[in-house]
């Protein structure tokens, strides 16, 4: 098992290292430049170019990505230009901030779409199945921006049981609770889209598990029917629905972008919206390396999870 | 059917307990103290460094917590007295000598006098100035013309301008012109923008990133210690979000409400404020090539465009039809004989038909947003309709802010016919100085990206450029006025009437046509 994890990490590094020429090629080829950007309207040729050698953006390409590569293999992302301070400050705060809002809708989806699904099958035809078909179809319908204004709408401006945005609260303590409070409306708003798909495929991976051979020889041999469904079935329909996790988590982790700009969440996502309006270079690139190494670690995470639910994938 | 039956019972116990917590918490978060106001802002800021900042929403807190030597006086955009008391003005309109305010103290103890002045323009304007490392300084240009800054006694400071500029002054009361504490600079070095220390009513207290920053009361404040105790700058986004804050009580004060928000704010419990500035929202006209080259055709768009109906049904009565070149808020500059061209589109088809320019195709840029823009695709459509119904085939290419900058400063020759633009200037000489004038081509390093010349506007506007006296200025510029407006470079649409809406506890706001926030005689019960 560690030498398929360590081939799975080594893997990871050209990965990675295509991300970053990847990233910082788009950062280059798009037009406009950050000095235009911080001008606006006073972006005349001449402050431009005074500005761009004040930000060393008129080195070569092929040197200023090297730099950039050499001084983050230091420990050193650089300073954004548009917040004015270190990159590595901005994102580590901005992502702890995406992971708790990611993480909490993960695992909301997680549980419940798991949960909705196993019923379903459980009950297939029956009323129970046709209510949570019925509620995935709608939770899969409604763009998650969208809901999440009409939650703020009818929660917070309306009923005032929510704070409209924010985590935390501009005055008194920060505890738990409080972060809960502000964390409800938008982890649940990003989970209900992902928990339709993962209600979905947990049906349909558990009715297939359910037609199989030893689920009739467990019935047979007097197992409960709760036995049956939570212990035997739903261990080998995992199999099927952690890849469909470990798609989800990407999922939540790319639909906190909307999720974080309507909550004003002070996330990853929002961060990067942010930085590539205003072509702060540094902070872009930075952000998306960092997000996409926790995604690559996350998939190898999922693969070696499967791999110890079902040992004929271990390769 | 057991298995249901779990899941069900489960789930409303965890509903119930969920629900109990959060409404135990409930009742904390209502409302904001009193003697604190909470502003919603449309960004974070980029730093409290006024040297280093571009963006009107860094100047709403900027503006509160440092003073420059000059400022604007309330309700106009003409200079008084500030962090100086008065000046004097040499003949050739070259030196300019300041007497400063005596007495006053930065928010760090140190004391503001003229090594202090000396200390902030040197740092700004001199490469070898041991905290100029502290920039980049986007908008050091606008002192591009002082040469030295001297003091003559610890409160005297004299400026060396290497041609007379008149819009010095103005310049001076501009954010950019704001003084910081050199002791506070030479402490934090490049960490100077989160750590600010100025003179202004409210000194800084905290920045929590993303959330909130903090400034408290000035109690020794040389003009009067502030009303409020604390304001609180909350940066927010999106303006349905911003929204619903000051609808939940989240937020006591709100600008840049998007006009189809403020019919939510009707009724006691909000005041809706509105404040014209110097803004202005046009087209720019390729009068190189095609055919706008013909005066007649620029002046029938300006009558083929129905600017009423764009300021009223889209942009809901949050703008006012410009009439030329120099929004109003100018008051001493403007010249109030002019009238907006009327929409007529009879008039814009003969004219049209003269030039012998119907059924002509035209490109039209478009952008998505950016600063000033105000709701730039919903114009661009209208006035693409407008012209189609004139008999102009117009086609419009919309990009990103940033790209559209990039595809609209170097010049519209080769590429469009006309582009869409807004400006927002302290002095009535910066646009029409850097996009009228033939040696601001965009070759030249200006921004008059529709190659518009007319010798007689170059010599007003340099002109008016060395005069010191207001009036002859004034002249100068309602005489440019009257010329462009014949001339129709562009097509003058709209002047954006800045909008801010507050709870009824706040009292004694004021919008001002400069555009900042000034907070200092606010109060909140």
């Amino acid at each position: 098992m560690t030498g398929y994890i360590l081939k799975r990490l080594l893997s990871a590094i050209p990965v990675l290292l295509g991300i970053t020429v990847i990233v910082f090629l788009i950062m280059a080829l798009i037009p406009g430049d950050p000095a235009t950007a911080i001008l606006g309207s006073y972006a005349t040729p001449e402050n431009v170019a005074r500005l761009n050698r004040d930000l060393g953006l008129d080195k070569p390409l092929v040197s200023q990505y090297f730099i950039w590569l050499s001084n983050m293999l230091h420990g050193d992302f650089g300073t954004s230009f548009a917040l004015n301070r270190p990159v590595i400050d901005e994102v580590l705060e901005r992502f702890n901030a995406t992971l708790v809002l990611a993480g909490t809708a993960f695992v909301l989806c997680a549980i419940f779409g798991v949960m909705a699904g196993v019923i379903s099958a459980a009950n297939q035809y029956g009323w129970a199945d046709k209510t949570i078909t019925f509620a995935v179809l709608l939770g899969i319908s409604i763009p998650s921006f969208f809901l999440g204004m009409m939650m703020i709408l009818f929660f917070a401006v309306n009923l005032r049981w929510f704070p409209v945005s924010g985590m935390w609260p501009i005055y008194g303590d920060r505890t738990i609770w409080v972060l809960l409070h502000h964390l409800a409306m938008p982890a649940i708003a990003l989970a209900v889209v992902a928990t339709g798909v993962v209600a979905r495929l947990s049906r349909s991976a558990m009715l297939e598990v359910l037609r199989q051979d030893f689920i009739r020889t467990a019935r047979a041999k007097g197992v409960d029917e709760r036995g049956v469904i939570w212990r035997h079935a739903l261990k080998a329909a995992m199999v099927s629905i952690i890849p469909v996790l470990g798609i989800q988590a990407g999922f939540v982790l790319s639909g906190a972008v909307y999720i974080e700009i309507v909550f004003q969440w002070p996330g990853v996502g929002r961060m990067l919206v942010d930085a590539i309006l205003k072509r702060d270079i540094l902070l872009v690139q930075g952000g998306v390396v960092f997000v996409a190494a926790c995604y690559v670690i996350f998939n190898i995470a999922v693969d070696v999870a499967q791999s110890l639910l079902d040992p004929r994938i271990k390769t | 059917m057991s298995l249901a039956h779990v899941t069900r019972r489960g789930l409303m116990t965890a509903g119930a307990a969920l629900a109990f917590a959060f409404g135990s918490v409930t009742g904390a978060f209502a409302q904001t103290p009193p003697g604190v106001l909470i502003v919603g802002q449309i960004a974070e800021p980029k730093a409290l460094d006024p040297a280093a900042v571009t963006a009107v929403n860094d100047f709403r807190i900027l503006m509160n917590v440092y003073d420059g030597l000059v400022r604007y006086k309330q309700g106009t955009l003409e200079v008084e007295p500030a962090l100086a008391t008065d000046w004097t003005i040499s003949e050739d309109g070259t030196e300019y000598t300041f007497k400063l305010r005596e007495g006053v103290k930065f928010h760090d103890g140190t004391d503001f006098n003229a090594d202090a002045v000396v200390f902030n323009f040197e740092r700004m304007l001199k490469d070898d100035h041991p905290f100029h490392n502290t920039g980049p300084f986007p908008l050091a240009f606008f002192f591009s013309a002082v040469d030295k800054v001297e003091a003559l006694d610890p409160m005297t400071v004299k400026f060396t301008l290497n041609a007379p500029y008149a819009p010095f002054l103005s310049n001076l009361a501009y954010p950019t012109g704001l003084i910081v504490s050199p002791a506070a600079v030479e402490t934090f070095g490049t960490d100077f923008g989160r750590n600010p220390s100025g003179t202004g009513p409210f000194k800084f207290a905290e920045w929590r990133s993303n959330e909130a920053v903090v400034v408290e009361a000035n109690p020794d404040y040389w003009g009067g210690a502030p009303a409020l105790n604390a304001v609180v700058f909350r940066p927010i986004t999106d303006a349905n979000t911003r929204t619903a804050e000051m609808l939940a009580g989240g937020i006591d004060l709100m600008v840049e409400v998007p006009p189809v928000a403020l019919s939510e704010f009707q009724g006691d419990a909000y005041r809706i404020y509105e404040q014209a500035g110097p803004h202005l929202w046009f087209l720019i006209l390729n009068a190189k090539e095609g055919p706008f080259a013909d005066k007649r055709v620029r002046q029938a768009a300006n009558y083929a465009i129905n600017k009423e109906a764009i300021v009223n049904d889209v942009l809901e009565g949050t703008a006012d039809v410009a009439a030329g070149p120099t929004p109003p808020a100018f008051a001493w500059a403007y010249d109030d004989t002019l009238s907006p061209y009327p929409y007529d589109p009879d008039k814009a088809r003969a004219l049209l038909k003269e030039a012998g320019a119907e059924g002509a195709k035209l490109t039209f840029y478009v952008t998505e947003g950016g600063s000033g823009m105000l709701d730039p695709i919903a114009m661009g459509t209208a006035i693409q309709a407008d012209l189609q119904a004139v008999g102009l085939e117009v086609k419009i290419e919309t990009y990103e802010w940033n790209t559209f900058l990039g595809q609209v400063n170097p010049g519209l020759e080769g590429k469009a016919d006309m582009a869409e633009m807004a400006w927002m200037t302290n002095d009535p000489d910066t646009l029409p100085f850097l996009a009228l004038r033939t040696d601001a081509w965009p070759d030249k390093g200006g921004f008059n990206s529709g190659y518009y010349s007319n010798p007689k506007v170059d010599e007003l506007l340099e002109a008016a450029r060395v005069a010191t006296d207001q009036a002859e200025r004034a002249t100068l510029y309602k005489q440019m006025q009257e010329i462009v407006h014949d001339d129709a470079p562009w097509v003058f649409v709209a002047n954006w009437k800045q909008n801010a809406v507050t709870s009824a506890q706040v009292e004694n706001f004021r919008l001002e046509p400069s555009f900042f926030l000034l907070l200092k005689d606010v109060a909140k019960n």
